[in-house]
C-alpha cells in the first residue's frame, strides 16, 4: 500500500447510478440528513451567540434571533470572566499565538531535521530511536507529565510559555518524524547519491535539495501542528501556568466555572471566537487538510 | 574511505535532539514515574517503598474502576460508531453524487474542531432547561424527555456521541480515499454477474478497503486513551463521577488531590495497557520485513 491519499484518483470509483430512481432519492436523503447532524451543533452555536438572554430563555434552540446582535460576542472578547479576571477571552487568544507560532516553527524544525537524517544517513541505532519515536506517539501524555513538571521547574521553564513550546516539541516530534521520514522515502535515492558524489555534505545536501522540495510535506506539517496546537488543552493547562493559558483552557474556565446566571450567548460567542482558527486553516488548505490527517498513520 | 560512525558524524549531531528528547522526555519520564508509583509518595515523591499497594488500592478504587468502566463503554460505541457512520458516508458519497466537496467539508469540519469546543457546545445544544428538549416541548410534544446528560447512567453514552460528531468524518476520509482506490473494472464485472450492490460492498469492497479500517481504528483507539478534554468541557465528569475516564483520574491526582503514588501506578496501567494493544500492531506495520525483499 502506497501513500493513501496523496495519489488516490479523484474520480468516483462506485458503481454508476443508471437513471434517477428512488435509491437515488434515499442516496440525497440520507447524506442531507447527515449533514444535518454535523451542521446544527454549527448553526446552534451561531444563532444562541446573536440572542440577547431573554431570547434564550424561552428555549427555542433553532429559533433565528429576533434582532440579531454582535453585544455578545464583544462581551466575550473584551469582559467574560474567569474567576475575577473579566478582561475577555482575547488574553487567551494572544497567549495561543504566543505559544503557537514558535512551537510550529521549532517542531517543524526538529522533525524535518530528524526525518531527513533517518531517512537519507541511517546512522548507527536510527532504527531504535524511529521505533522509540514510534511507540512515543502512542504512549498516554499521563505517563510523563509529573516528570516533566519537575525537570522544567529544575530549569525555571516550568508556567512559562517557553516550557509550553518545549513541551509541543517534544509530543510533535513523532508525528513530524514520520510525515518528513515517509516524504524522503519517496524521494530517489539516486538523487541523495549524486549530491554525495558531487561532495555535499549533510547540511548542505538539506538545506540546498532537501529543504526546497520539502515544500509540500511542510504545508502539511505545518497544517496538523497549527489546528493541533491551537486545540491542546492539556499541556496549556499543566505547563503554561495561570498568566499563559491558552485560548481553550480559557474557553473552558470562563464556561464552566462561571459564577451567576449563565450568559449562554456569551459561552457560544466565545466557544466560536476559540474555533476561528482552525476553522480557518481548514476551510483555506481543503485537501491539504484531508491528506495530512490520513499521512500520519500510513505506512512510508 | 573514513569508518562509519565518522563519516555520519553529523548526522548524528543532526540526532542529538530527538535522541535527548527520546532518552530524558520518554524513557526518562517513564521510568521515574514507574519508580513514584511503588513508592508511598504523596504530595512529593518519597523512597518509601510500599511493593504494589498502590496497584491494589488503585483497582480497589470506586472511581477508578468507573472510569475503566467509562472508557470501555465510550471506546466501543465511539470506534464502532464512527467506522459504520464514517463507512456509510463514505460510499454514499462515492456514489457520483452533487456537490460532493460541500458534503465532504460538512462531514469533516468538525475534526479541525478542539474537544474543547465539540463539548461546550454539545453541552448546550443537549441542556435539559433550554435545549433541545424544551425546544421540542415548545413544538407541542409536551412529555418529549432527552435528559441524558444529567442523568448519571447515561451521560457517557452523550460523551460519544459528541465524539462521534467529531470523529466520524476522519473515517469518511480515510475511507473515501480507499473507496477511490477501488479498480472500476470490478463494478463492471459484478454488472455483468448480477450480483447486488450491496454484496459487492460487504464481500469484496469491505476486504479490499481491511487496510485503510485498521488504520482509522488505530487513530480511533488512540483518541480513545487520551480522551480528557472532552470529558472536562461536557460533564466534568458528573454527574457525580459517573462519566470520569483513566485520564482525567490520573490528571487529579496529580495535580488537585495530591496523591502521587495512585496517580502514576494509574498512568502505568494506562501505558501498559497501551503497550499490549499497540505492539503486534507497530510490529507488523513498520518492521516486518516485506516478503519480495529477501
Amino acid at each position: 500500500m502506497a501513500s493513501l491519499t496523496a495519489n488516490a484518483p479523484v474520480e468516483p470509483s462506485g458503481p454508476r447510478p443508471k437513471r434517477i430512481g428512488p435509491g437515488r432519492y434515499g442516496v440525497y436523503a440520507f447524506l442531507i440528513i447527515s449533514a444535518l447532524f454535523f451542521l446544527i451543533p454549527l448553526y446552534v452555536m451561531i444563532v444562541t451567540s446573536l440572542k440577547p438572554m431573554d431570547e434564550i430563555r424561552m428555549g427555542n434552540l433553532f429559533a433565528l434571533p429576533g434582532s440579531p446582535s454582535f453585544d455578545a460576542w464583544i462581551k466575550a472578547w473584551s469582559q467574560a470572566c474567569t474567576g475575577l479576571n473579566c478582561n475577555g477571552i482575547h488574553v487567551g487568544m494572544l497567549n495561543s499565538i504566543k505559544i503557537l507560532i514558535p512551537s510550529v516553527i521549532l517542531s517543524i524544525a526538529v522533525g524535518s531535521v530528524t526525518g531527513y537524517a533517518l531517512s537519507f544517513w541511517r546512522p548507527k541505532g536510527a532504527n531504535i530511536l524511529f521505533a522509540i519515536l514510534l511507540l512515543g506517539a502512542f504512549i498516554p501524555y499521563q505517563v510523563f507529565l509529573y516528570p516533566l513538571v519537575r525537570i522544567l521547574s529544575m530549569v525555571s521553564l516550568y508556567n512559562s510559555i517557553p516550557g509550553v513550546v518545549f513541551v509541543h516539541t517534544i509530543f510533535g516530534l513523532p508525528l513530524m518524524t514520520l510525515l518528513f521520514r515517509n516524504f524522503y522515502a519517496g524521494i530517489p535515492i539516486d538523487l541523495f547519491k549524486a549530491a554525495r558524489v558531487d561532495g555535499g555534505g549533510f547540511w548542505a545536501i538539506f538545506l540546498r535539495l532537501m529543504l526546497p522540495l520539502s515544500t509540500p510535506i511542510i504545508v502539511v506539517a505545518a497544517i496538523l501542528q497549527i489546528t493541533g496546537i491551537w486545540n491542546d488543552f492539556l499541556f496549556g493547562l499543566i505547563f503554561a501556568g495561570r498568566e499563559n493559558f491558552p485560548m481553550t483552557v480559557q474557553l473552558n474556565n470562563v464556561v464552566n466555572s462561571s459564577f451567576g446566571e449563565k450568559e449562554y450567548n456569551v459561552n457560544m460567542a466565545a466557544t466560536i471566537l476559540t474555533a476561528l482558527v482552525p476553522l480557518f486553516v481548514y476551510f483555506v488548505s481543503g485537501r491539504w487538510f484531508v491528506r495530512g490527517i490520513a499521512s500520519g498513520a500510513v505506512k512510508g | 574511505m573514513k569508518p562509519r560512525f565518522l563519516r555520519f558524524w553529523m548526522a548524528q549531531v543532526a540526532l542529538a535532539p530527538a535522541w535527548l528528547i527520546v532518552i530524558f522526555a520518554y524513557i526518562g519520564t517513564i521510568l521515574w514515574t514507574i519508580q513514584i508509583s511503588f513508592t508511598s509518595s504523596k504530595v512529593f515523591p518519597v523512597s518509601n517503598y510500599v511493593g504494589f499497594s498502590q496497584y491494589t488500592r488503585l483497582f480497589g478504587s470506586e472511581r477508578w474502576i468507573i472510569s475503566v468502566q467509562n472508557l470501555a463503554i465510550f471506546g466501543i460505541l465511539f470506534i464502532v460508531g464512527c467506522l459504520i457512520l464514517g463507512f456509510l458516508l463514505a460510499v454514499f458519497l462515492d456514489q457520483r453524487i452533487r456537490a460532493e466537496s460541500v458534503f465532504r467539508t460538512i462531514f469533516l469540519y468538525p475534526y479541525a474542531l478542539s474537544f474543547i469546543v465539540t463539548g461546550l457546545v454539545w453541552q448546550w445544544t443537549l441542556n435539559p432547561t433550554l435545549g433541545i428538549q424544551q425546544t421540542v416541548r415548545n413544538w407541542g410534544w409536551e412529555s418529549f424527555t432527552f435528559d441524558w446528560l444529567s442523568r448519571g447512567d447515561r451521560a457517557i453514552y452523550v460523551i460519544a456521541l459528541a465524539g462521534m460528531w467529531q470523529a466520524s468524518g476522519l473515517v469518511m476520509a480515510i475511507l473515501l480515499a480507499g473507496l477511490r482506490g477501488v479498480d472500476g473494472e470490478l463494478w463492471k464485472a459484478a454488472k455483468v454477474d448480477g450480483i447486488p450492490t450491496w454484496r459487492v460492498y460487504l464481500h469484496i469492497v469491505i476486504p479490499i478497503l481491511t487496510p485503510m479500517f485498521v488504520t482509522a481504528t488505530v487513530l480511533l483507539a488512540t483518541a480513545v486513551v487520551k480522551v480528557y478534554d472532552l470529558v472536562v468541557a461536557l460533564t466534568n465528569g458528573g454527574p457525580g463521577i459517573s462519566t470520569e475516564v483513566p485520564a482525567k483520574f490520573v490528571i487529579e491526582y496529580l495535580f488537585q488531590r495530591q496523591n502521587l503514588g495512585l496517580a502514576t501506578a494509574a498512568s502505568t496501567v494506562m501505558m501498559i495497557t497501551v503497550l499490549c494493544v499497540l505492539a503486534p500492531w507497530l510490529y507488523v506495520q513498520y518492521f516486518r520485513q516485506p516478503r519480495s525483499a529477501h
